[in-house]
């Protein structure tokens, strides 16, 4: 019998909603089992990904994205710079969000691997002669390496005392750093200008080729974690975060599974790590391993914007760059805010800001999870 | 190397570090809460002590007339007025409340007192020692260790000997079950939380005479308390004291090869531990 | 006097509806059982009673007071005590220290330890040991004489007779008696329908949820109860 597949009509009909289509499907190009059509029957069903929201946002993004990228022509160091720091930033969230909010790993040792990707970026550099972008691009893989050991160790522990275990070992290496000669043992390392000539003799075109790097680097984590996260092993963490137990009884490798994305995360964390030391010219135990710096304000940044959530840590990103901005000049009085900001929002919505979107509107512009899409009984009947 | 000092001075370390741990173990214990915030509140009451000497010019020790009710009320209403709504929303709200606490309090103390060192001064106790041929031992670190030994011994004739201990057990094991037979547990946590304040309260103030403290010095009290928990096996309040030892003396044993070495070598023990014996030496709890 | 009523109670887990409605009263001194199959709806029903599942004010009437908000602890401190479905003894406490957590809601009334120990001698003999190295029906018996401790004027039993051979069950049923002698309001929930039913003098039949039958226990028909039960 021949089978019967009926078209889900576009509201809208508009050249925008096809190119929006297209957008979209560039925005999410490794697609296994994407469309599986079902023939049932009252009609088909179609198990789908994107959402007209989720449409709509993907052509804003890539507006957007554009002007990003072209900011060397049209904006100031300055901004740069700053923008720069949002990218790599909501990276971290975007890290952390993954650990934790998915995997439900909560851990308050992430610095361990930003320190440990900026150090492995000024050794090469530094006493290993390397080339700066080989350097950072093997500081990435080192830190994912240390973190095989690492795992080892803290996966003896659960729940709160995993986190702080976490934060011992982050301690560790610090502790470590600052005792090796060769690392600069407490004062640290500096980048010469050897080092910088490698990226441009010009500060201006140094400035734009960091900006640009940052973003990339960004973007590159950003679609690692939507990729992941839309793959099976999205469904398999997102099964482990709401039963271990019971994602084990369902074949699910509960083992590996976060063993693989602890791994990823440090690694790509170290990068990044790589990344922000590069811009700072120099690292030291206490600014590499800093929890205040990577951990703290990012653990904010995730609870605030909406933990398990991928847009989430766009949010609190956002609103952690104004409350600094605007508090520029009161010391840690914007920290002491955002611990209060974060107390009130795990009391209160502990789903974050967009986990209240969510509940209320039922938006997501990140599409992750699959939606049944029902066709109407009475198409089928038209044959 | 003289190692019997050292040895000595190793474990008579695990006094203090034991009643760092006190607080946290109970926390644990009782409402299943790691309070991230612990290494600040002992850090805070220390800071609590500073006051009342400043202002009266009482003697450290005697300072803890008014620094243990303070920090009892503290942990009370901090129990009873936040920590008690996180403990029905899983992982999470406990560990980032205590987590935002924490933040709170250290960037509190450094707009309030500066990013300066500061340390109890009690005069000559801090610096004698008790001489014995081949041997000697200090007599502060002794009369931590003894209060320390005083303190577990005490919390266990709470939980063993009396009425509350009893219902701290009881909610310790099924916090359900022991609400329907008529036990407030709202009020019990809050109870709990301000006990363990008594303790972390001894520990700022006897910790804060021999060594400095500032307003970020909470973190390092944290993860030596935790370490001392895991390394003993939770659920254990001996057990502790000796984790604390067995801490004491590895850093002991570090510091003696090279000072720089003392807290790394504490750190690595409790890792090589938690690889070998994730339990810890003496693990009691039903988890 | 009815000493317990519910009017249309209702109650979830989260999204799932577990009981639809449920009319139930209770009159002083009397003994009422509750039965019905697995997930009739049974347990939920005592925890609700017992403030265990948070319910509209109304709906638990206790002595004519709206109690259905309360919390657990208030309740018992009113006078309902309960015997939890699989005992729930506390396995850190000793035989006597679980019977003396049975005090904390600090009613006055006939029940002590002396009076518990008269009614459970054996519990006497094993009062140091620690709750879990008892057998499943010396653990009943001890929580039972928990929930009696509390002198309480209503007491719900889940489960009595769950795990535990037919020979420890009718020892427990018998103590059963003196303890509705002493006044005390009974409200037993079983799957054992004859035990249940020869102790009541009404019984209830959940089935998934809902009240299917209700009426005396003398001489009732028990075909009428079967399809009650199994909701045919």
């Amino acid at each position: 019998m021949e089978p019967d597949r009926v078209e889900q009509e576009t509201t809208a009909g508009s050249v925008l909603d096809l190119l929006a289509v297209r957008a979209q499907a560039a925005l999410s190009f490794v697609q296994t089992g994407l469309l599986q059509a079902r023939v049932t029957e009252t009609g088909v069903e179609r198990v789908e990904r994107g959402t007209q929201a989720s449409r709509i946002f993907a052509l804003v993004a890539v507006a957007i994205l554009i002007a990003l990228v072209a900011m060397p022509w049209w904006g100031d160091a300055g901004t740069m710079r700053l923008v720069g720091e949002m990218a790599y930033y909501v990276a971290l969230a975007q890290l952390w969000n993954l650990l934790a909010g998915y995997a439900g790993l909560v851990s308050v040792g992430q610095q361990a691997y930003v320190g440990l990707g900026g150090y492995a970026l000024f050794y090469l550099t530094g006493p290993m002669d390397m080339n700066v972008y080989w350097a950072l691009i093997l500081a990435g893989p080192f830190a994912g390496l240390m973190a095989i050991p690492v795992s080892f160790a803290v996966f003896r522990l659960r729940g709160a005392y995993f986190a702080v275990g976490t934060w011992v070992v982050s301690e560790v290496f610090a502790l470590f750093a600052s005792l090796i000669a060769i690392l600069g043992a407490g004062s640290g390392l500096s980048l010469t200008p050897a080092i910088l000539r490698e990226i441009s003799s010009s500060r201006d075109v140094r400035g734009a080729v960091l900006y640009l790097l940052s973003l990339a680097i960004s973007a590159l984590v950003f679609a690692v974690v939507y990729l992941l996260l839309r793959s099976r092993h999205g469904l398999a963490l997102t099964a482990i975060r709401d039963s271990e137990p019971a994602s084990a009884s369902l074949g699910v490798n509960t083992f590996r599974t976060k063993f693989i994305i602890y791994i990823a995360t440090a690694a790509c964390t170290g990068l990044i790590g790589g990344l922000i030391f590069l811009q700072k010219l120099r690292i030291s135990p206490e600014a590499g391993f800093s929890i205040n710096d990577w951990t703290v304000v990012v653990i904010f940044m995730v609870v605030i914007g909406g933990i398990g959530t991928l847009e989430g840590p766009f949010i609190g990103m956002l609103i952690y760059f104004v409350l600094r901005e605007l508090l520029a000049d009161y010391g840690s009085y914007y920290l002491i805010l955002m611990g209060a900001i974060a107390i009130a929002v795990m009391l209160k919505a502990p789903f974050g800001i967009w986990g209240w979107v969510i509940q209320r509107y039922d938006l997501q512009l990140f599409p992750v999870g699959r939606r049944l899409a029902l066709a109407p009984p009475e198409d089928a009947a038209k044959r | 190397m003289d190692w019997i000092n050292i040895l000595i001075q190793g474990g008579l370390l695990g006094g203090f570090y034991a009643l760092f741990a006190i607080g946290l173990s109970m926390s644990f214990g009782i409402m299943r809460l790691v309070n991230i915030a612990h290494g600040d509140l002992i850090v805070l009451a220390a800071y609590v002590a500073l006051l009342v000497v400043w202002n009266t010019g009482l003697d450290p020790f005697l300072s803890l007339v008014v620094v243990v009710p303070v920090m009892f009320a503290l942990g009370y209403a901090l129990q009873r007025g936040l920590l008690n709504q996180t403990l029905s929303g899983g992982l999470l709200p406990p560990l980032l409340v205590t987590f935002g606490i924490s933040i709170i309090i250290q960037n509190g103390l450094l707009q309030g007192f500066g990013a300066y060192d500061h340390r109890l001064q009690v005069g000559a106790i801090e610096t004698a020692s008790l001489r014995f041929p081949g041997l000697s031992v200090g007599v502060y670190p002794l009369v931590v260790f003894a209060v320390a030994t005083c303190a577990i011994g005490a919390l266990q004739l709470l939980f063993y000997r009396t009425r509350l201990g009893r219902a701290f057990r009881a909610v310790s094991d099924d916090a359900d079950t022991a609400e329907l037979m008529g036990i407030d547990n709202r009020k019990l946590y809050a109870l709990a939380l301000g006990i363990a304040m008594i303790f972390t309260a001894l520990a700022g103030v006897l910790f804060g005479i021999r060594t400095i403290f500032a307003p970020l010095s909470g973190p390092i009290r944290l993860i030596l308390a935790f370490e001392a928990v895991i390394i003993g096996g939770l659920g254990s309040m001996w057990g502790t004291l000796i984790g604390g030892m067995v801490l004491g003396l590895a850093q002991a044993i570090g510091a003696a090869l090279d000072p720089t070495w003392q807290i790394l070598a504490g750190h690595l023990a409790f890792l090589a531990i938690l690889i070998v014996r994730p339990s810890g030496l003496f693990p009691r709890t039903r988890d | 006097m009815t000493l317990l009523r519910t009017n249309d109670l209702s109650a979830f887990y989260g999204d799932f509806q577990a009981l639809f409605g449920i009319n139930v009263t209770v009159e002083q001194g009397e003994t009422v059982a509750v039965i019905g199959a697995n997930g009739a709806g049974k347990t939920t029903f005592l925890r609700a009673v017992a403030g265990a599942l948070a319910t509209a004010p109304e709906t638990v009437m206790f002595d004519g007071m709206p109690i259905g908000h309360l919390t657990p602890h208030e309740i018992v401190r009113l006078g309902i005590a309960m015997v939890p479905e699989g005992r729930r003894l506390f396995p850190s406490l000793s035989v006597e220290e679980n019977l003396l957590l049975g005090t904390h809601s600090e009613r006055a009334g006939p029940w002590n330890l002396k009076r518990v120990y008269e009614l459970f001698p054996r519990l006497h003999e094993l009062r140091h040991l620690p709750a879990p190295s008892l057998s499943g029906g010396q653990q009943q018996m001890a929580a039972v004489g928990r929930g009696l401790m509390s002198n309480p004027r209503l007491l719900l039993c889940d489960e009595l007779s769950l795990g535990l051979a037919p020979v420890i069950i009718r020892d427990i049923y018998d103590c059963l008696g003196a303890i509705t002698a002493e006044g005390t309001t009974v409200v037993l929930v079983e799957q054992d329908i004859n035990r249940a039913l020869d102790a009541a003098t009404r019984f209830y039949c959940f089935q998934e949820g809902r009240l299917a039958l209700s009426a005396p226990t003398k001489n009732f028909d028990r075909t009428a109860i079967t399809a009650a039960y199994f909701g045919l």
